[in-house]
Parts: structure tokens; C-alpha cells; sequence
């Protein structure tokens, strides 16, 4: 059998279109690949049936001609909280565990029109809190890159399977939600591609809802190209969200005709953070002096509220996730803990169905909610969000992209920071940020540390200017040292 | 601002969530540090700020305020623990 586990979506395309391979073969391949690298916990639910029968589909298209999708053929994972019909939605969560969507979110609907397999359901951290995979009810996902000193490391969150199936060549590419960072830094650690697209460009309907005002679908891939076909096969307008965006989508692969020459990229001094490790300080370096060379000009900008982007998150999130996971109540859906008495039902049902790290958020989310706290947590929260916001909007007056590191760190081992909750959530330092401001944001592998562990750098831009980032990650992408 | 047992248990039953004993000081405790860790916010200067709630800055769509569930009663139950006659079955709240 071919190793496909080395060539991109784009060469595929290439193959499936000259007739040298079929879907099914692609399909069987991954299959197999899924089996033999189970080990990594990579899915929660495979769909092999349905994966084969799809590809049976794509096959006869293909042998026509006719109305073949931009994914045509292509076998890809699915996070596992895009609910999908008839085929079993966790979040990664006890809560849902036997959860059986009976309709199709609107970015699965639209890879499946568009021609992609669904292999499975890609695990993640329960209800996308989390930055390590390790939250979720289904286990650890291992990462397949180990460092020279062979201990096993975390994929990084929440889509820290889909990130390690993609890493592993268990597939193409896979979808993931990003609500603070939970495309990019899993991408990050795992040496890919991962793109947070605008707010609004990807619709919400159909995604297990984590903090609404954050939560954006994207893709995680090998490459930039395969990034932008990803993306161009995922977004839509919609109307069942209504924070879905009428803007043009425009042809995500046009960003190869993107000339950087003169186009400004401004660096922010604060993200050069106590902490930064000190080799993905001189990756980020390296990166300066590549634009450099492509004629961009290179500034220096301020974002001054930086600092105060992860507190404010932390209260945003999981305060808007307070509200949304109300809805697990053990009535309509998902586990129930009998009791006699409702109210007992409901907090009984929800102590034993969700796992420490939600409950803690859901907690804090309620708190800073409460009479008495809302105005000095929650609005206040509200306002600095605001501030950060418009430090954007400064800064992109100023220049045209923005470059930082994605990661204070790279890959750390499964166990590491699992005391301190802050530790961990210091992981998302330099992602939440633009996650705040709704902005597009890639991070691309820009090579490896000493031990051979990736270091992903993190490209930002003005709202729906997503072909401007993905030119700037191609660069990056084509000059990895 | 730091919190004590009370108000880790009322802010649990505002949450629907039942705390164990056994959980309630480890939870306080790490409920304490993440909330004087946020407590940074406080030396920003928000004076005349409006809060921000929403990075979606276009118009939302209106829709007629009709029925087009396309689902059945049976449908949307199938995932209900306890269900009777396409109804979701909770334990008696009135005697």
C-alpha cells in the first residue's frame, strides 16, 4: 500500500484528479494508519462505515467529472464537537457520552457537500476547556512527536486530537474550535498548521457551544495550502447563527498571489514575555530577519493591555460558559443521576457528569455572574475587553500583520502542570489576545528546538483578512529552519 | 476579594452543582487563586469604557416568528433519559 501519510490534501487532489489513486484507497490507507497508531487516543469515535461508503461516493463523482467538492475524496477528522447526525457527539464529556445528534452542524454539512470522508470523531478537552487534552472523560491524547528524551508530551488543547491524528497521518487534516487558542497551540505542538479564522466566519450552529462571543470553528493541517481549502470548504453564511458574517468569502487560496513586498508587520513588544523560552525567542528572531528578506518592513508596535487579556478572558469564558452549560440538566439529553427530587437531579446530575476542570469554570462563571460580583468582575471584564479591542485598532493603523510567538513554551510532558489550574492556563497567553478581538490567527511550524520539538509562530490580522495571514504563514512555512 | 465555604456553597447551588465535603476546601482554595489572580484587573483604568460584548459588529438578521421545526416530538426526545409519549419525564414537582 502507498504511504499517503506524507503528501498534503493538495498533492491528493492532484493524484484523485489524474486518476492515479481513489478515495477508497486513500480512505482504507487511513484506516489502517487509525488502527495501528490507536495507541494515541486520537478519536473518540471512528465511523469507518461511513468513511468507506463516502469514499465510494467520491470515487463515482470523480469517475464523471461532474460536480466534484473542493475536498473531493479527501479523508479528514472531525472534532467531536461538531454534532453530526447520527453519529455520536461527546465534547469529550461524561454529560454526553451516549449524546446522538439527529442534525448536521453547519461546517460538518459543508465538508461533506464539499466531498470530505469522515474517518471519526476526534477527541478533545471535555467541552473544549483546556490546553493539554488531558480534561478529557476519554483520556489522554498523546502526542506522536516525543523529544530526544522519549517521554510522552501532550498535544496541546482543546483540539489536541485532531492535531495528533493530523500530526501522526491518521488523516489529511481535521477541523477544531478555537475559543482561546485551542487551534493554534495545539497546531503549535504538534509542528502544523492551525488557523483561528474571523469571528463570524465559520458558523456556530451545530458546535457544542463553549463561550459563544469566542467560540470559532478552523482548520488544522500539514500545509498553508491545505489550510485555505480547509477553510474554503468550512465557512459559509448561515443563517441558524446569528453572529454569522454576510461578508464576501473570497477564494482562501488566492493568498499565494499575496505580495508581502511593503506590506508592514508589526511586532508587540509585550509579547516577549518573562517566560519566553529562550529558543522560541530566537526562533521568533530568525522569523523577523525571513520577512525581512521578503521586502516586508518590520515595526515595532504596542499593545498595551496585553497583560491583562488572560484574567479578563478567564472571566468572560467561563462566564458566558456558565450560561451555555446550563443546559445539561440530565432532562432533554445526555447523563442523568436519579434522584426524587428535581433540583437534586440537576446538581447531582452535573457534579458527576462534568470533570474538575469544567465544574471549576462553571463555578467561576456563575460567580462573576452573581448578584454583587457582576460589576466587578464581569463588566469590568467586559470593558477591558474593549480596551484590547482597540489596541488592535491601533495597531492596524500602523501596520498590516502582526508576528508573535504562538506558545510561551513548547510541548511539555502528560502530568506537567496539572496542579495549579493557572499554570496551565498560562499556555494561552499570547492566543488569547486576538481571541478577544475576533481577529484571524494562524500559527505556523517555524522549525525545531534542540530536542526536536516544534515551535509554531502565531501571525495575526485585521478582521476578514484572512488571505493576508495565510501569505504571511506560507513564508514562514517555506522558510522553516 | 477572597471567598470562604459559604460562598463556594451557594455559588454552587446557583450552578447547579452538588460540591462534596470532601471537595469543598481544594476547590476553595484554587477558586481563591484564580480570583486573585483576575483581581489584576482592577488597576486598569476603565473610566468612560463601554463594555464590550460582542466582536460582531453587523446587523443581525430578523426572522418571521414562525414554527419550521422540521423534527418530531420523538426526534427530539430520542436523546432524553426519561421520556413518556414524546414528553421529557422529570420526578413530580408539585404533590
Amino acid at each position: 500500500m502507498t504511504d499517503f501519510s506524507t503528501i498534503d490534501i493538495t498533492e491528493a487532489k492532484k493524484l484523485l484528479s489524474q486518476k492515479k489513486i481513489t478515495a477508497t484507497e486513500l480512505t482504507e490507507f487511513f484506516i489502517k494508519q487509525i488502527e495501528e497508531k490507536k495507541g494515541l487516543n486520537c478519536f473518540i469515535t471512528k465511523t469507518f462505515d461511513i468513511a468507506l461508503k463516502m469514499a465510494k461516493e467520491s470515487d463515482e463523482k470523480i469517475q464523471k467529472g461532474s460536480n466534484l467538492g473542493i475536498l473531493e475524496g479527501i479523508p479528514i477528522g472531525m472534532k467531536d464537537l461538531f454534532c453530526t447526525d447520527g453519529v455520536k457527539t461527546t465534547a469529550g464529556s461524561k454529560m454526553l457520552e451516549n449524546f446522538v445528534p439527529f442534525y448536521e452542524s453547519t461546517v460538518s454539512q459543508n465538508l461533506w457537500k464539499n466531498g470530505a470522508i469522515m474517518l471519526g470523531k476526534t477527541n478533545m478537552d471535555e467541552f473544549a476547556m483546556g490546553s493539554a487534552n488531558t480534561t478529557s472523560f476519554f483520556g489522554n491524547v498523546l502526542n506522536p512527536i516525543r523529544s530526544d528524551n522519549q517521554k510522552d508530551l501532550v498535544p496541546g488543547g482543546s483540539s489536541g486530537g485532531s492535531a495528533a491524528a493530523v500530526a501522526s497521518g491518521q488523516c489529511f487534516a481535521a477541523t477544531g474550535s478555537d475559543t482561546g487558542g485551542s487551534i493554534r497551540q495545539p497546531a503549535s505542538f504538534c509542528g502544523l498548521v492551525g488557523l483561528k479564522p474571523t469571528y463570524g466566519r465559520c458558523s456556530r450552529f451545530g458546535m457544542v457551544a463553549f463561550a459563544s462571543s469566542l467560540d470559532q470553528a478552523g482548520p488544522i493541517t500539514k500545509t498553508v495550502s491545505d489550510s485555505a481549502l480547509m477553510l474554503q470548504s468550512m465557512c459559509s453564511y448561515d443563517d441558524k447563527d446569528s453572529t454569522s458574517s454576510k461578508k464576501l468569502i473570497p477564494n482562501f487560496s488566492d493568498y499565494k498571489k499575496f505580495d508581502l513586498k511593503g506590506k508592514k508587520i508589526g511586532l508587540p513588544n509585550e509579547y516577549i514575555i518573562e517566560g519566553l523560552n529562550e529558543e522560541i525567542k530566537k526562533k521568533f528572531d530568525q522569523c523577523i530577519n525571513i520577512f525581512k528578506d521578503y521586502g516586508a518592513e518590520l515595526i515595532d508596535i504596542t499593545l498595551p493591555h496585553t497583560n491583562y487579556a488572560l484574567p479578563t478572558y478567564y472571566i468572560i469564558a467561563p462566564a458566558e460558559a456558565s450560561a451555555n452549560l446550563a443546559r445539561y440538566d440530565g432532562v432533554r439529553y445526555g447523563l442523568r443521576e436519579n434522584s426524587e427530587n428535581l433540583d437534586d437531579l440537576y446538581q447531582t446530575t452535573r457534579a458527576s457528569g462534568f470533570g474538575d476542570e469544567v465544574k471549576r469554570r462553571l463555578i467561576i462563571g456563575t460567580y462573576v455572574l452573581s448578584a454583587g460580583y457582576y460589576d466587578a468582575y464581569y463588566l469590568k471584564a467586559l470593558k477591558v475587553r474593549q480596551l484590547i479591542s482597540n489596541d488592535f485598532k491601533n495597531a492596524f493603523k500602523k501596520c498590516d500583520l502582526i508576528l508573535t510567538p504562538t506558545t510561551p513554551n513548547v510541548a511539555f510532558p502528560i502530568g506537567e502542570k496539572q496542579n495549579d489550574p493557572l499554570e496551565m492556563y498560562l499556555n494561552d497567553v499570547l492566543t488569547v489576545p486576538a481571541s478577544l478581538a475576533g481577529l484571524p490567527a494562524i500559527s505556523v511550524s517555524a522549525g525545531n528546538n534542540n530536542t526536536n520539538l516544534p515551535i509554531g509562530m502565531q501571525i495575526i490580522g485585521r478582521p476578514f483578512e484572512e488571505i493576508s495571514v495565510l501569505a504571511a504563514g506560507s513564508v514562514i512555512e517555506l522558510s522553516k529552519v | 476579594m477572597s471567598i470562604d465555604n459559604s460562598i463556594v456553597r451557594k455559588v454552587g447551588k446557583l450552578a447547579k452543582i452538588k460540591i462534596k465535603e470532601s471537595e469543598e476546601n481544594k476547590l476553595l482554595d484554587e477558586l481563591n487563586n484564580i480570583l486573585g489572580w483576575v483581581d489584576e484587573l482592577k488597576k486598569v483604568d476603565t473610566e468612560g469604557v463601554e463594555p464590550m460584548l460582542s466582536v460582531f459588529n453587523e446587523s443581525m438578521n430578523m426572522r418571521e416568528d414562525k414554527s419550521d421545526s422540521k423534527f418530531s416530538n420523538n426526534l427530539i426526545t430520542k436523546n432524553s433519559p426519561e421520556k413518556k409519549a414524546g414528553f421529557f419525564v422529570v420526578p413530580k414537582v408539585v404533590e
